[in-house]
């Protein structure tokens, strides 16, 4: 039955808190090369280099010519449902308490059979469905199948929105409430159907223009929070923790000096405690209470996203301590998302390139707009993603990255590009 | 090169040790006690018994090695089989060779497993390699999911009811109440089956098998020694196996039996026509079906039509899992495949505990497992006759 | 030998008891003088904890670490048995004192870091100024020669070596908002103006101005001429400031003795610090009507 997300009714405060479970995370290590298209939002599977067979389930040798030369490659998706059941019964606890499953056997045009979760908008097999790859709450890579024409939402599924972190009727607190940034993401996630967002602002005396006409969002409720200030992160916790679905980490000290160019660490020390202290303090304080509500209900405590940037991937060398600090960011997020994933709640990353902001100034375009970020967090959070790089300059280091590190380090040295 | 026939080589000494639901011991006490069995009921000594096939899902972290340390045994020929369901038919493959060669003379094969509160979950969870990363995570259903899925397909494909399959358990536990091993001690209708409570559509209660504890085992000698130890033998007219057949069918809706069902007749010397009763593999109902078709008993996808041609119990047109099959008995484990063995023998040297058929000549049991990701890899069968 | 007699050990932790000896009805043990009812004494010091405001500079400057506290241990596992913290902050965060070396002016000047300053500079007379009429009526209200002449006339000549305290009773804005007071063109907070600081150097010899806003200068000093006088000049000279005061309504007029001692930090160029008044007893506010 499509059940679009509803505000939930509020909370019975003599019932127990539902405790969280995890569907069964075990995979073997070749499996997890679906599992990292998947973090990407992207269907792969291996194909043999030899014999261009297909394979599925994920293995080491191909099954038709016996070449280990297998790599992942992405696929359309597109095949025919030949089978499927309702699962009534479940071994596993997470499985049991979401009951009942719709899987299927699905053979995909590419000529492997996979088993899938079926959307219930796809039709009595047999039909022609496509196939995705998303992430379940173990953050695992499932595969899912939706109607071959017109995707419906995967949160109105209520099965499959386990495999989602959508915003709408959740309560939201925006780390920095104030930055350009900041603001397009409260901006966005109100239009997206967030209930409440809590804008964190800091430094009270320093206003900053549309904090004013963002206050007057129904949504809007500003917050103070100073990451840098371990007693302001602690104090609210304590004050709105317990009530928290996602939290959005939009904190960022962006200094635009190389190593040479600033003398002293009075700055990089700064950059580092609010991209790299700020997000230990807030994950500190923050991520118990999240852990411990992430089956509390349709609006439980569902995801962490950090907005770091593409140059915690590779160093920018004119932006050079802001690069190190946004690695150094980056290297605690996955401590984070482990420690965050022990109960299934998510943490996306975004790697933007340079944002259209006074310390991008001097980049050229193409430059990211707050407003365009915006829209890959929230679609990110409606999405099964954990690893985001919106924008042409995040895309293309990124491809540059994968293909050969050590010369994106160099190209970045000579060009400054 | 056609294969070699299996000469004078007998099956003796059908065993069952009885079935539980749960028990505290480990597997290695229900396969050691099979082979007690098999030694009191034959008054063979265990030193004289050198050669052992085993199947068990529940020995870990022994094979066959640690049991044959762990019973004090003494052997010249050892073999583990982790077909599932097929290594009871495979383990006689195995067995009637090496005696053929020489390479031993008495053969216990046996399967069996122990069963806690929380061994099924924990063994299908980590099933296989493939069932981990593509199924598992689907639902967690084991394998109902897959069963599921292959039931469905074959119903819409090749028009076969739920009552069909009924027909089958209905007979199939009518059979069972006879066998006094045999879980399921209350008769099943027609109407319950149908309006069980769903499982994993179109799957019902009754279309499962209940996981429990237990062994089945039996011995593999050449006739004169089984007739120098004055017990009775069914004699081996022939056997196959085949792994992994038609890999390429999008969804399984036939076996291996297929491939090598003629090859299993010529070996034998007899025809489908010639066979007086069917011990299948019949984790689930479908299966039952397959098999039906595989081994040439009707055509393929006539299942629907030979079920409502005939009737299924001892003394119906078509004697079919004579002590009730698993469905009504119950699975203990690996020992699911040696059940219809064991039945086999007993039918054929008339040492049945339960119903009896009338003087049968031969038998056909069927040999099927190891869901490895979306069908069965492993199939097999033999055929038996009396002595 | 005589056996002395057991007298009492009395610890006194809440004052001082000594009793205050006298001739001819003046003090002459200084404990007992502070401990007497004829001594007051006045904090001036603003708490320092990490919602203080500091000094807002443009992004692309450096800026001065707002306090910051980090447990260690409390208690707990990390110290079974104590409690104490790391703390951080620049030296010219919260209530504190700048030496001559914080501005270029003063930067070649001998004994002009905190650690070499004579330590008889650390406790001195002050002339309170009562602004807090003008400067609620006028957040960059200036301090003119006028205005300290007029002060001089009732409460006679500022004296050299004494403070400058300019009160405006700024510390009563307990948001930090309005303490800041920022609008788009910076901050707007009352001050010396240059004439006035001048006079003040060269006329009267003064230790240093203080006042109870973030800097000893005007919000807008930064377009004056030259920019930042008090600093400049102060400094220049060899002269002292001492920023983010309270209480300085409670203060009389001229007769209170600061104890304002910076820590002793290697070439530090100012630092929070602990400072206090030691006043007459009996006069409350006669600090008023000074402008």
């Amino acid at each position: 039955m499509s059940q679009a997300v509803k505000r939930p009714k509020q909370k019975n405060p003599m019932l127990r808190t539902r405790q969280p479970t995890l569907p069964p995370a075990a995979r073997s290590r070749v499996a997890l090369g679906l599992t990292a298209a998947a973090a990407r939002g992207r269907l792969e599977l291996q194909v043999c280099l030899d014999c261009a067979v297909v394979q599925y389930p994920p293995r080491e040798i191909c099954r038709a010519c016996l070449s280990h030369r297998l790599a992942w490659r992405p696929q359309s998706g597109r095949g025919e449902l030949i089978s499927e059941t309702t699962l009534r019964n479940a071994q596993e606890l997470f499985f049991r308490e979401r009951l009942p499953w719709r899987v299927g056997n699905v053979r995909l045009d590419a000529g492997v059979n996979v088993m899938a979760f079926l959307h219930e908008k796809v039709a009595a097999a047999p039909c022609r469905v496509h196939v995705e790859a998303a992430l379940d709450r173990a953050g695992q890579a499932v595969l899912l199948a939706v109607p071959e024409q017109g995707r419906p939402l995967l949160s109105d599924d209520p099965q499959l929105r386990e495999t989602t972190c959508d915003p709408r009727a959740r309560k939201i607190l925006v780390t920095d409430g104030k930055s350009a940034i900041g603001q397009a993401v409260t901006r966005a996630l109100a239009a997206a159907g967030a209930d409440l967002i809590w804008i964190g602002e800091a430094e009270p005396w320093k206003k900053a223009a549309g904090s004013e006409a963002l206050h007057e969002l129904p949504q809007a409720v500003p917050i103070a929070l100073d990451v840098t200030d371990g007693r302001s992160v602690r104090e609210l916790a304590g004050e709105i923790g317990g009530k928290v679905d996602i939290l959005v980490n939009t904190n960022n000290c962006h200094r635009a000096f190389s190593i040479a160019a600033r003398r002293g660490v009075e700055t990089a020390q700064l950059e580092m405690d609010v991209n790299y202290f700020g997000l230990l303090r807030l994950a500190q304080e923050f991520a118990p209470v999240l852990k411990a509500r992430a089956a509390d209900g349709t609006a439980s405590a569902i995801a962490w996203v950090n907005v770091l940037s593409i140059f915690a991937l590779a160093n920018y060398p004119p932006h050079g301590t802001y690069s190190a600090s946004q690695a150094a960011a980056l290297s605690l997020s996955h401590a984070l998302r482990a420690e965050l994933g022990a109960t299934g709640v998510r943490v996306i990353n975004l790697f933007p390139g340079p944002i259209d902001d006074e310390w991008d100034q001097l980049e050229m375009p193409p430059k990211l707009s707050p407003a365009s970020l915006a829209s890959a967090v929230v679609e990110a959070l409606k999405g099964s993603v954990e690893d985001v790089y919106p924008g042409d300059v995040a895309q293309d280091w990124l491809a540059r990255h994968l293909d050969n590190p050590k010369a994106l380090e160099r190209e970045l040295r000579e060009e400054g590009r | 090169m056609t294969a070699r026939g299996y000469d004078d080589i007998v099956l003796a000494a059908p065993v069952t040790i009885p079935y539980v639901r749960y028990s505290i011991r480990s597997a290695h006490w229900f396969l050691g006690r099979a082979l007690a069995e098999l030694i009191a009921a034959t008054k063979i000594p265990k030193a004289r018994i050198d050669g052992l096939a085993v199947a068990s899902f529940t020995l870990a972290p022994d094979t066959a090695v640690g049991l044959t340390q762990h019973l004090g045994l003494t052997l010249r020929w050892l073999d583990h089989v982790p077909m599932g369901g097929a290594s009871g038919i495979v383990s006689i493959r195995r067995a009637a060779r090496a005696v053929q060669n020489g390479d031993a003379e008495i053969v216990a094969c046996i399967g069996g497993d122990t069963n806690h509160t929380d061994s099924f979950r924990r063994n299908t969870a980590t099933f296989s390699q493939f069932a981990q990363d593509a199924v598992y995570p689907y639902g967690s259903g084991g394998p109902n999911t897959s069963f599921a899925l292959l039931t469905a397909y074959y119903m819409r494909t090749h028009g076969a009811t739920r009552a069909d399959f009924g027909k089958l358990c209905v007979a199939q536990r009518d059979n069972a109440l006879k066998n006094p091993l045999a879980l399921f001690k209350k008769p099943l209708t027609l109407d319950e089956y149908l309006n069980a409570r769903l499982v994993a559509d179109p799957l019902r209660l009754f279309d499962c098998v209940m996981p429990c504890a237990g062994a089945e085992g039996f011995l593999v000698m050449r006739r004169e020694t089984a007739a120098k130890l004055y017990l009775p033998f069914a004699r081996l007219l022939g056997a196959i196996e085949r792994h992994n057949a038609f890999a390429d069918d999008p969804i399984q809706d036939r076996g291996g039996w297929d491939l090598d069902r003629d090859a299993l007749y010529a070996q034998a010397g007899v025809g489908p026509s010639d066979i007086d009763f069917l011990e299948t593999y019949d984790d689930y109902p479908v299966i039952n079906v397959l098999q039906f078709e595989g081994l040439g008993f009707c055509g393929r996808g006539g299942g629907a039509e030979f079920i409502r041609a005939n009737t299924f119990e001892v003394g119906g047109s078509f004697p079919f899992n004579t002590s009730g099959g698993q469905l009504s008995v119950g699975q203990a484990g690996a020992a699911g495949g040696h059940l219809g063995i064991v039945e086999a023998v007993r039918q054929l040297t008339g040492q049945t505990l339960g119903a009896r058929l009338p003087d049968p000549r031969h038998g056909l049991v069927s040999g099927f497992g190891m869901i490895n990701y979306d069908r069965g890899i492993c199939s097999g069968a033999a055929v038996l006759a009396a002595s | 030998m005589k056996t002395t007699s057991r007298k009492k050990v009395r610890r006194n932790i809440g004052g001082n008891k000594a009793p205050l000896k006298t001739v001819r009805g003046l003090p002459t043990n200084l404990s007992g003088l502070i401990a007497s009812d004829a001594v007051r004494l006045i904090d001036l010091t603003q708490t320092l904890s990490p919602e203080f405001p500091t000094i807002a500079l443009p992004p692309e400057m450096g800026q001065c670490r707002p306090f910051r506290m980090e447990e260690i241990s409390r208690y707990d596992e990390r110290g079974p048995g104590w409690y104490w913290n790391n703390v951080s902050f620049g030296e010219h965060s919260g209530t504190h004192f700048d030496a001559p070396i914080h501005w270029i002016s003063g930067r070649d000047l001998p004994n002009n870091s905190v650690d070499t300053l004579p330590i008889k500079h650390f406790i001195a007379p002050a002339n309170v100024i009562d602004c807090s009429k003008d400067a609620t009526a006028d957040a960059d209200f200036l301090l003119t020669v006028g205005h300290v002449k007029a002060w001089e006339k009732r409460h006679g000549r500022i004296a050299a070596g004494s403070w400058v305290l300019m009160r405006t009773d700024w510390s009563k804005r307990k948001e930090p908002v309005a303490y800041q007071n920022f609008d788009e063109t910076g901050q707007h907070t009352p001050g010396p103006d240059p004439e006035c600081v001048r006079f003040l150097v060269q006329e009267r010899d003064v230790l240093g101005f203080g006042t109870e806003t973030i800097g000893t200068d005007a919000g807008q000093a930064a377009h004056f001429a030259p920019p930042y006088p008090c600093h400049y000049y102060m400094h220049g000279a060899g002269k002292y400031g001492l920023q983010c005061l309270c209480n300085l309504d409670r203060l009389p007029a001229t007769e209170a003795l600061i104890v304002a001692a910076p820590l002793k930090i290697l070439k530090g160029s100012g630092s929070p610090l602990r400072v206090f008044a030691i006043a007459p007893a009996g006069r409350n506010d006669d600090s008023s009507g000074g402008a």
